[in-house]
């Protein structure tokens, strides 16, 4: 993971979309919400979870290798940049690369856009806006220190393994405390 | 919607952001960072009172929001917090005074000079005709402590009339009541950061993920700690969802649960014996009481398991420090005061009191839940939490205000009771400020015909409500941005908004709007305020010596604490984060009151006719009656509609028509199908208006003692329906158009994903 990331805990997300609302107000891309909540098990549970760029890092974002314009770059950080608009042709090779379904299209601009940890904000030492204002600290932004010093039987793991295939994250997902694996299943057997 | 299904090479949940909500007004657009100016203010909408900043333009217009590093909220917001300035220039705004010259013509807009005298004048021809109670003044409890003092001094002094109630009647009376009656003091007892220190945390009746989102991180860091939660609710909450201990009960049976938890630790020995006899009276009573309370009765009357009831008395009974919390689903009940005095009962017998991570409280719900009731605007009280039929309170208060106090009217009658004399020709003029009754109020149709009933009728509102719609008068007010002043949160801390902006075209605060009314009803020397700290010094004066004494609170002292909890009744006092440190309650004798509390059945039990219990409440998207929430477009995305949730064991499929019907109307809503509420309930959200309003149905049974109405339980039935009832978009001015997100979507009636809304990939 990230030195200074994110971390999703969705254990203590309350689905009130405070994050998807916030993510509109990011001066890099206002009115246009980057944020997946999904309400899961619904029917049988108000749980839900918020979905963000994971800034993959082994393999090296999925979405930048597909880009068939080069348009996706990973910072020197390892931040997963948005698709550079000079470059981007809106092909949506990324959304089908991205193991977690993060990138968003818009048709009429025929360009991608998604998280890209808030940069204008982490850049200047600020945490993104929906680790700001989700009011659970379901959505985390800091240090696996700072995150233990709060919540010191949190468990964490950057690892998200589909069927055969494993990948390291650059954000974190925190685990129900006593989880054993250090890894998360992404929902393939 | 179409369209983007005949994109099938795109997965689902992947947006092409058409369907995005409608941004502030003037779009998206932001200016460079130098031109942008920060303005710390606080959210207008809950009782947590988020600090937060708006950002202002070059040109002085609101057009954003930042986090603020407040003690209160640590730069936390919740949905509604985000886009509370999208409010301030919103197009639906009322700019200009509107006047109609009889029941049915339309609206017209005129000068301020012509409404004002046409107020004055029906102010003094109904009080010359019927008499001075004949005209009634009704406020809120989101207006600033300033505005609600002035309101009670308004209706006092300058309409001297005794018919003045607000809308948080509505909201915390019963534990207002219940407060008085066991601690002679109305506050929550702890602040919030309390909550740290507990071991077992006991929230009852109170959607805190929903209705007072940003609160729960203390809930949360609480666990992180260590501690136990323990959530009574008929529905599986946001929080009730990972809680140590969900206990799932009926509607309308707390008072039953809350002695059966106080019978298990009678039994167990578990009593803090030296505090319930060093500081308390009453005890005999209620342990009596409690005897009869055994959890196989308990779980019976609940219909919870028994094993969850003595589980939940040992967690509490054997905690050193443990805190409990309520909010509206224990308190809006015929015996919601009998609720809350159940609780205290809970927590003085076994000593959580007055110390970190001990104590007790209720969670106010609007943004100044807390000070809207503490000066003169509730009909039975005076500024400072002062008694009205109190003679050392009268002659105080008459003293201060400089008139005699023989013409100090009496206390006169709560929200409901006035509708009723308003029906019945005793109350022929009302002027409304900060209130929506035509969609917040019990059983709407009897509302309908008590507005209707009026001679005459002003409303003050920044949107065109559904009450303000119907007025003869409706004068355009600014919105919190666009003033200063003060509010008290659910903790008892006095915060300050800040104003950021002014007023749209004609409108202007409410506080100038009273003034002119006093000034052409010839009290004006009473109301010469030039601006809100003038007004809050003369609050500070009158509440000096009062229990909510606020004579040491200063705009400075908060600007530089980040709040100041009352009592504070010097400028050099701290103020008073922690009440009862010295386990005195504020009675003379200083010991805290027991009261024995029976359960009884709700007003109207489910019957053969009617065989299941329909309760009501909030999402967490819109706010109260939706006039601010229902015009913004990304709230509206969230949660378009309301919805009617039931149990997977009575047949719907998500989405299928269902008619709920009780004695009082009926609706048809689209089905939530969920196991996450007790299958002999029903819910509906009461944000919205019209036809699907869920207020059409509730009861109008009142408490004796707060008269707070029974909006969590009555009993109805559902069917499958036939057509989904649609929705009234929100009044809009006239000559506006309204903004396509208001109206509802064609052909969209499907219910939200889950009880927060629709997912992101829903929409």
């Amino acid at each position: 993971m990230m030195q200074r990331t994110q971390f999703i805990d969705p254990g203590r997300c309350i689905g009130c979309q405070a994050c998807v609302a916030a993510c509109r107000e990011c001066d890099s891309h206002r009115g246009r919400s980057m944020i997946h909540l999904d309400y899961i098990d619904v029917g049988r549970s108000v749980a839900s979870m918020p979905t963000v760029c994971m800034h993959c890092e082994d393999p090296i974002a999925p979405c930048a290798e597909v880009c068939p314009a080069d348009a996706v770059l990973v910072t020197a950080d390892g931040v997963v940049q948005e698709a550079a608009k000079e470059r981007c042709i809106g092909c949506a090779n990324c959304v089908h690369a991205c193991p977690f379904g993060v990138p968003k299209i818009d048709f009429e601009e025929k360009l991608q856009y998604k998280c890209n940890l808030c940069y204008d904000r982490t850049s200047v030492g600020l945490a993104p806006w929906c680790a700001t204002v989700c009011p659970t600290g379901a959505i985390f932004y800091g240090t696996l220190e700072e995150l233990l010093a709060q919540r010191p039987n949190a468990v964490v793991s950057d690892i998200v393994v589909f069927g055969e295939q494993e990948i390291h994250t650059g954000v974190a997902i925190v685990a129900p405390s006593g989880y054993a694996r250090d890894w998360i299943p992404g929902g393939l057997p | 919607m179409t369209e983007r299904h005949e994109l099938p090479i795109v997965a689902p949940g992947i947006d092409d952001f058409a369907r995005e909500g409608a941004g502030p007004a003037g779009g998206w657009e932001a200016p460079e960072r130098p031109q942008v100016r920060l303005v710390p203010t606080h959210c207008c909408f809950c009782g947590v009172q988020c600090g937060m900043f708006l950002k202002v333009d070059a040109h002085g217009r609101v057009f954003g929001v930042e986090a603020r590093d407040h003690d209160i909220n640590r730069m936390r917001l919740c949905p509604k917090g985000v886009v509370a300035y999208q409010q301030v220039n919103h197009p639906d705004r009322l700019l200009r005074p509107l006047m109609r010259d009889r029941r049915g013509d339309p609206l017209r807009p005129v000068s301020w000079d012509v409404a004002l005298d046409r107020i004055a004048d029906e102010i003094r021809r109904i009080q010359d005709a019927y008499g001075r109670d004949a005209f009634g003044v009704i406020g809120g409890a989101s207006l600033t402590n300033e505005k609600a003092y002035l309101i009670g001094k308004f209706a006092r002094v300058a309409l001297r009339t005794r018919h003045v109630d607000y809308n948080g009647r509505l909201c915390m009376v019963s534990a207002a009541a219940a407060n008085k009656k066991a601690f002679g003091i109305d506050r929550a007892a702890n602040p919030w950061a309390d909550l740290l220190e507990a071991q077992v945390i006991l929230l009852a009746g109170a959607n805190v993920g929903e209705t007072f989102p940003v609160a729960t991180q203390y809930f949360w860091e609480a666990r992180d700690r260590g501690a136990r939660l323990v959530v009574v609710d008929p529905r599986e909450t946001p929080v009730a969802r990972t809680a140590d201990v969900h206990v799932p009960i009926r509607p309308g049976t707390d008072a039953a649960l809350f002695n059966g938890l106080l019978h298990v630790i009678v039994r167990e020995g578990l009593v803090d014996e030296a505090f319930v006899r060093d500081h308390t009276t009453g005890w005999e009573g209620v342990r009596d009481t409690v005897a009869s309370y055994p959890p196989e009765r308990v779980a019976e009357i609940c219909g919870v398991d028994a094993r969850r009831v003595e589980e939940v008395a040992l967690l509490w009974g054997r905690a050193e420090r443990a805190m409990a919390l309520h909010a509206r689903g224990l308190e809006h009940h015929v015996q919601g005061v009998d609720n809350c005095l159940a609780v205290i009962n809970l927590v003085l017998a076994t000593g959580q009191l007055g110390r970190p991570g001990a104590g007790y409280g209720t969670i106010t719900g609007q943004g100044n839940g807390q000070g809207g009731r503490e000066h003169g605007q509730k009909a039975d009280m005076l500024p400072g939490l002062r008694d009205i039929e109190n003679p050392e309170h009268r002659a105080i208060v008459a003293e201060r205000w400089g008139i005699d106090e023989a013409e100090l009217p009496r206390a006169g009658t709560s929200f409901v009771e006035m509708m009723e004399q308003m029906r019945a020709g005793q109350i022929r003029g009302v002027i409304g400020f900060c209130n929506n009754p035509l969609v917040s109020l019990p059983n709407l149709s009897r509302i309908e015909a008590a507005y209707e009933a009026l001679e005459f009728h002003a409303q003050a509102d920044f949107f065109l409500s559904e009450t303000a719609e119907r007025a003869d008068v409706v004068l355009p007010s600014a919105v919190w941005a666009e003033d200063e002043g003060t509010t008290t949160n659910a903790e008892g801390r006095v915060v300050k908004h800040n104003r950021a902006a002014d007023p749209p075209g004609e409108a202007r605060p409410d506080w100038w709007i009273m003034r002119q009314i006093a000034e052409r009803l010839g009290a004006g020397r009473w109301f010469a305020f030039e601006s809100p700290r003038e007004i809050f010094d003369d609050l500070r004066d009158t509440s000096r010596g009062g229990i909510a004494d606020y004579a040491g609170i200063t705009y400075e002292k908060i600007e530089r604490t980040g709040g100041v909890f009352w009592p504070c009744p010097t400028p050099d006092h701290p103020g008073t984060p922690r009440l009862f440190e010295d386990l005195r309650s504020a009675f003379p004798d200083g010991r805290f009151r027991f009261h024995a509390v029976e359960w009884r059945e709700p007003a109207e039990p489910a019957d053969e006719d009617f065989p299941l219990r329909l309760t009501t409440g909030r999402t967490v998207a819109h706010f109260l009656s939706g006039n601010q929430t229902r015009r913004i477009g990304a709230l509206v995305e969230q949660t378009p509609r309301p919805w009617v949730e039931v149990h997977p064991s009575l047949g719907f499929a998500s989405g299928d028509p269902v008619r709920v019907v009780t004695r009082r109307g009926s609706a048809t809503y689209p089905a939530l199908v969920t196991d996450t509420i007790r299958p002999d309930t029903v819910f509906i959200p009461y944000h919205w208006s019209g036809r699907v309003a869920a207020n059409r149905m509730t009861v109008d049974a009142l408490d004796p003692v707060s008269k707070i109405p029974e909006f969590k339980v009555c009993a109805c039935r559902v069917e499958r329906g036939d057509e989904i009832d649609p929705l009234s978009p929100p009044p809009i001015p006239p000559g506006r158009m309204p903004q396509p997100f208001e109206a509802e979507p064609a052909g969209d009636a499907r219910p939200p994903t889950a009880p927060q809304g629709r997912g992101t990939s829903e929409r």
